[in-house]
């Protein structure tokens, strides 16, 4: 019945669907989870990265989490290849931006820009839309600090605290539970370790399988954004007594 | 024609100053004129039309001269040489006619779907590089805008005031107090010497009358008044001015 249907992006379903847009969300539900908590200081970043193989070079820099502009940064879940798309996509609308204006893109507006990208592919087309969805966040002079996910469809909406990928929905309810309001940055930070090491298949977490940023302000009232180092990362698990203690078996392990 | 008198021992320099350049000469001059503004033929300089714009403590004032001219004719005695932008932003402007109103809502358009796009309004230094890029792109086309600009409005954010100043050669600067056209030469000296950074509405109005009684005195032209604006956070007003009071000469 489908098969009439799924094939192409721009046709609904004689039930009113969009398939290829289902099957882009259904890719993204297997891939590293992703979150994001605002707290009154600033924002959290965290993301799951997948090690697939013990041979494959462990890449030093970021994979799911990226800069965008000077007050921007955001989290990936779903097929990179199309994600470095869209980012490119959006560095250059936001470098536009401040060459006609002079000033920082309002988050809103660059989220936008890059939903209405996304839109087009689900309208416009004979391929197919992008795999990816995003979570932003940025801090801009009208709104202060702002969180906010955007999906494959060209859907987008501002949160407190959101997930995507993998067990997104166990890692939603976490939050919804343990989410406190005009919460801090360092809270935060905690809050989101925990729910990483909940929703993630090993229970001890290193620097190896998790990627952290943060976007805050500094003390003389500077915007900065932060991708977060091993060290730091280790740091933080430990703090939180999450990390991996080297000759303890790791769960799941035969022991 | 030259060679003849040339052959009797004149310069052809002194020749061409009393018979007038060769039409060469001439393009070679408007030639050196591009090449200094980078643009060909244009060149726009001081006109009898009067700018002021002075910042104060939380508020903008702008003034332009409300006589329309064509070479010394006055066509218009009530013209209205601004536009307001949005809420908190007015823009004045300056030089060749046509060009000026054109411009000028070229920009309000583009402002004006900015801010429905948008659900926001652009802060007056986001609309002053906008203006300046505009200008910018049109200086290096074919046919550009000859247009001199101030700009004034208050920040909606910390409902501080901005003042800019922008020339036909898209130069940008912000300053306290400025002026286009003649008003330059009577007024610059007359705002250095009594503006600072936070008087009050009273204080700009003192000392714009105090610029506009100079005018009267030393300008040998009669522009008609000076229409006056000023923005506040509150938003754009006009402010009644008495352009009847007759001031004597030095």
């Amino acid at each position: 019945m489908s098969r009439r249907y799924d094939s192409r992006t721009t046709i609904f379903s004689p039930e009113g669907r969009l398939y290829q847009v289902e099957y882009a969300l259904e890719a993204i539900s297997h891939a590293g989870t992703a979150l994001g908590i605002l707290a009154k200081d600033g924002i959290v970043l965290a993301a799951e990265r997948k090690v697939t193989s013990k041979l494959l070079e462990q890449d030093t820099s970021a994979e799911k989490l990226y800069t965008i502009n000077d007050n921007m940064i955001c989290a990936v879940a779903g097929m990179n290849a199309d994600a470095n798309i869209l980012i490119n996509y959006a560095r250059q609308n936001a470098q536009r931006y401040l060459l006609t204006y002079n000033e920082d893109i309002p988050c809103e507006q660059l989220v936008r820009r890059l939903c209405d990208l996304k839109q087009g592919y689900t309208q416009h087309g004979g391929l197919r839309p992008f795999g990816v969805s995003f979570i932003y966040a940025g801090y801009d002079h009208l709104r202060q600090f702002q969180l906010y996910q955007s999906n494959p469809s060209g859907n987008y909406g501002g949160w407190k605290a959101t997930s995507v990928g993998a067990n997104n929905a166990s890692a939603q309810s976490l939050l919804k539970q343990d989410y406190k309001e005009d919460c801090a940055l360092k809270e935060a930070c905690a809050m989101a370790v925990k729910v990483l090491s909940k929703t993630m298949d090993s229970t001890k977490l290193s620097s190896e399988k998790i990627e952290f940023a943060t976007v805050g302000k500094t003390k003389d009232g500077k915007i900065y954004h932060h991708l977060w180092s091993a060290d730091e990362i280790d740091a933080l698990l430990r703090e939180q007594g999450l990390a991996k203690v080297d000759d303890e078996p790791e769960a799941g392990d035969i022991k | 024609m030259y060679g003849v008198l040339e052959r009797l021992g004149l310069r052809r320099s002194k020749l061409q100053l009393f018979f007038g350049r060769k039409k060469s000469a001439k393009r070679r001059l408007t030639q050196q004129v591009a090449d200094l503004t980078g643009a060909p033929g244009v060149k726009l300089t001081a006109r009898p039309e009067v700018l002021l714009g002075i910042a104060g403590k939380d508020f903008v004032i702008l003034a332009a001269s409300k006589a329309a001219m064509r070479g010394p004719t006055v066509l218009k005695a009530e013209d209205d040489k601004t536009r307001q932008l949005n809420k908190h932003t007015l823009m004045a402007f300056s030089g060749e006619s046509g060009d000026t109103v054109q411009f000028a809502e070229y920009i309000q358009a583009n402002a004006a779907l900015y801010s429905m796009r948008n659900d926001t309004e652009l802060s007056p230094s986001a609309v002053a590089n906008f203006v300046r890029g505009e200008l910018a792109r049109s200086l290096r086309s074919r046919s550009p805008y000859t247009v001199n600009l101030l700009l004034g409005g208050i920040d909606p954010v910390n409902e501080k005031p901005h003042l800019y100043w922008v020339d036909y050669l898209a130069s940008l600067a912000p300053l306290p107090y400025a002026a286009h056209g003649y008003a330059q030469y009577y007024c610059l000296s007359i705002l250095d010497k009594h503006h600072h950074p936070d008087c009050s509405f009273e204080e700009g109005l003192a000392l714009l009358t105090l610029c506009t009684d100079e005018l009267k005195r030393r300008l040998p032209i009669d522009y008609k008044g000076m229409l006056v604006k000023v923005v506040t956070k509150d938003g754009v007003r006009e402010v009644p001015v008495d352009n009847d009071k007759v001031v004597r000469s030095a």
